[in-house]
């Protein structure tokens, strides 16, 4: 009975309590009606002050492009020098002119610079993006001169439309270096095909590989070849591929064991396509073994791992290392030096070519690895290429001699032409 | 031979017992708070420090730590590239140009707004990837060298302008440089003669080198001429180049591996035995 009683004097407080607090804030607002119309005109008063708005915004779409880039630019605003009013300028874009403000969208930040004001407003081609760029849509531009505390927009701009160019003018020096290039290469591969003699000269890690296939055979080990840690598109290892055709038809013709373990799956297969071609090249297709080329991992370190544990297991007599190659080098060249294998390396990795010319007994520098399998198959096509690289190297020469001359003569002309943008 | 395989079974024994001891006072420390996350903790520790240590063991020799961690390693990076391949490139990026119901069994957004022809651009990739796989049969696995040949022909054809562009011609633009910078006659370089790197002397030489290393290492790396009298000079000086640069560059990136060293030393030693 108490506790009923107790129940019916809070539920009653509770229903006096929520009746009397709207009168009160009523009676409350009533009796300081006065004081909230003087604060609001005190507010008005200190509210500060935007800046004046930039002006002549204009838009244009960047040429050479595909289609993601709208220039923007405006003349200052006339506050700006004003004891720092004006902070940045923000640029606003939107797809109707005369949309509300919250729908336009920021696209990003100018600093002060006291010179040139423009924006390239830049995005994705792919939809799937989060920064999109709308190609082919009339887009509107709005810059805000921003103050420390609000800011001035300007008008929108005119309509601009983003569209994508054929040819980009900027790639004109490249498009011209192809040809001549072309032209080169054209060139000696014909005079090649007419037999005549085109000398390359001798390197030294390339002459080395029948000694190393030799020593191989006569101490009855494998060879391993590692064709690094590069995709079947790398230019080093399509070159390594050539290398390997090679030292494929070499071993099958000796009976020697090779071993190449695998770090990129398309890798794995070109290999077996070209050790394969090599056996059979030799007249010894079915001494080829499938697990001769096998596919180890694709993560970096396990690789390394694993090659490792594979050259003291199976105490190779011979390594190769050509192709791509990263962090790893050190750590395949040092251990193939610990177990006494020869070794022969190349790559165009410049910063791995230190390790291997301190662990390797012959080292490719760069470009050799791609002579290299010049140097080895001597066929017309290649040895034109190679001819048409060293009068591309040659063209690199005379345009190096030519720009120390232009830098007294014209400084910036030869810039203009080689800056490719 | 039984004596070895012996001895190897008390030292794995030994080294297991020591990993246990380990565990236990990892997990020991903080025990009052959340006991099984430290014993989760303690384990994941230990076993880092143990695999760690395995690796290591490579120093010594072939062993079976080693090939233990070894082919832990292959095996778990294999499996994991592998499947990593297959839903970021498979699933993607076909299954959701493929169909709705598609996406909804695997349990992915649908993209609508790609046009049609952009979902059936989608099949010639799809046709390549099954004609490669198609090497797993032997008698049509010559059909696989024709993706192959797609593959290597199209990105050397992509690959030949951006290299071009990149360590062809913006190197020669880089080459354009002046012998003698911000020069103003014989009597200023003297009285202003400074050996610091912002000098104009040392601005001079820079430039100087430069100019000789691009000219002599190009020299180096002509292949259809033979390398005698001042062509071979300038070769050998090319090399020497060459060889100075790679020193350098051994010894900046020998400090790098010092540091990835240093950072397993402080794993061992503060995280696994705390002594640091």
């Amino acid at each position: 009975m108490q506790k009923l009683v107790q129940r019916a004097a809070i539920f009653f407080l509770a229903l006096l309590c929520i009746g009397i607090t709207p009168l009160l804030a009523q009676s409350g607002a009533d009796t300081s009606g006065s004081a909230m119309d003087d604060m609001a005109q005190a507010t008005m008063a200190d509210l500060p002050v935007p800046p004046a708005p930039p002006t002549n915004v204009t838009v244009q779409d960047r040429s050479n492009d595909n289609g993601t880039g709208v220039i923007v630019r405006w003349t200052a605003s006339a506050d700006e020098g004003a004891a720092g009013k004006v902070l940045m300028y923000k640029v606003y874009r939107s797809l109707v002119s005369d949309a509300p403000f919250d729908q336009w969208v920021e696209r990003g930040q100018v600093q002060i610079n006291g010179g040139e004001y423009s924006y390239v407003d830049e995005g994705a081609r792919d939809k799937d993006k989060s920064d999109y760029f709308p190609k082919g849509v009339d887009l509107f531009y709005r810059v805000a001169a921003v103050s420390a505390d609000t800011f001035g927009l300007s008008a929108s701009s005119d309509p601009v439309q983003s569209a994508d160019e054929w040819y980009n003018t900027t790639r004109t020096t490249v498009l011209v270096f192809v040809l001549v290039f072309f032209g080169f290469t054209l060139y000696f591969i014909n005079v090649a095909k007419t037999g005549k003699s085109l000398y390359v000269r001798p390197l030294a890690g390339i002459e080395a590989v029948d000694e190393a296939i030799g020593r191989a055979t006569e101490m009855g080990k494998p060879i391993l070849y590692v064709l690094g840690l590069g995709t079947a598109s790398d230019i080093a290892t399509i070159a390594s591929f050539s290398v390997l055709g090679r030292v494929a038809k070499k071993v099958a013709e000796y009976q020697t064991p090779i071993l190449v373990p695998c770090y990129d799956p398309i890798v794995l297969t070109v290999a077996e396509e070209t050790v394969k071609t090599g056996y059979s090249d030799a007249g010894r297709p079915d001494d080829y073994k499938d697990d001769s080329v096998y596919f180890v991992t694709q993560s970096q370190f396990a690789y390394v791992a694993a090659v490792n544990g594979t050259m003291l297991r199976e105490l190779p007599a011979t390594n190769i290392y050509l192709g791509k190659f990263y962090a790893e080098s050190l750590l395949l060249a040092e251990t193939g030096a610990v177990t006494g294998s020869i070794q022969i390396s190349g790559t165009d990795e410049i910063a791995q070519l230190p390790f291997f010319v301190v662990a390797c007994d012959y080292t490719l520098i760069g470009e050799e690895l791609y002579a290299a399998s010049v140097y080895l198959n001597r066929e017309p096509i290649l040895m034109g290429t190679l001819k048409a690289q060293d009068y591309a190297k040659a063209f690199v020469l005379f345009s190096i001699a030519v720009g120390l001359l232009g830098r007294v003569v014209a400084p910036d002309l030869l810039h203009t032409i080689f800056n490719i943008k | 031979m039984a004596n070895s395989k012996n001895l190897m079974r008390i030292i794995s024994a030994a080294v297991a017992l020591a990993f246990v001891i380990s565990w236990i006072f990892k997990s020991m420390n903080g025990m009052e708070d959340t006991t099984w996350l430290n014993v989760r903790q303690g384990a994941l520790v230990t076993i880092a420090a143990f695999l760690t240590l395995s690796i290591y063991s490579f120093l010594y020799g072939d062993n079976p730590f080693y090939r233990f961690a070894e082919h832990l390693f292959v095996g778990v990076s294999a499996a994991y590239w592998m499947s990593l391949g297959f839903w970021s490139t498979i699933v993607g990026n076909l299954v959701p140009r493929t169909h709705p119901a598609i996406a909804d069994f695997f349990q992915i957004a649908y993209s609508q707004d790609i046009p049609t022809y952009l979902r059936l651009i989608m099949i010639i990739p799809v046709v390549l990837g099954i004609l490669l796989l198609l090497r797993l049969v032997p008698k049509v696995s010559w059909i696989s060298r024709w993706p192959l040949a797609f593959i290597i022909g199209t990105t050397a054809g992509l690959n030949l302008p951006r290299y071009l562009q990149s360590d062809f011609i913006q190197q020669i633009n880089n080459t354009f440089i002046t012998m003698l910078p911000a020069w103003e006659g014989f009597g200023s370089f003297f009285s202003n003669f400074s050996f610091s790197a912002s000098g104009q002397f040392a601005m001079i030489m820079s430039n100087i080198v430069i100019f000789v290393g691009v000219v002599c290492g190009l020299v180096y790396f002509f292949f259809s001429k033979e390398h005698r009298g001042w062509f071979g000079v300038a070769s050998r000086i090319g090399i020497w180049v060459l060889m100075i640069t790679f020193g350098a560059s051994f010894g900046y990136t020998v400090m790098g591996r010092i540091s990835l060293l240093v950072g397993r030393i402080t794993f061992l030693f503060h995280d696994w035995l705390n002594i640091l």
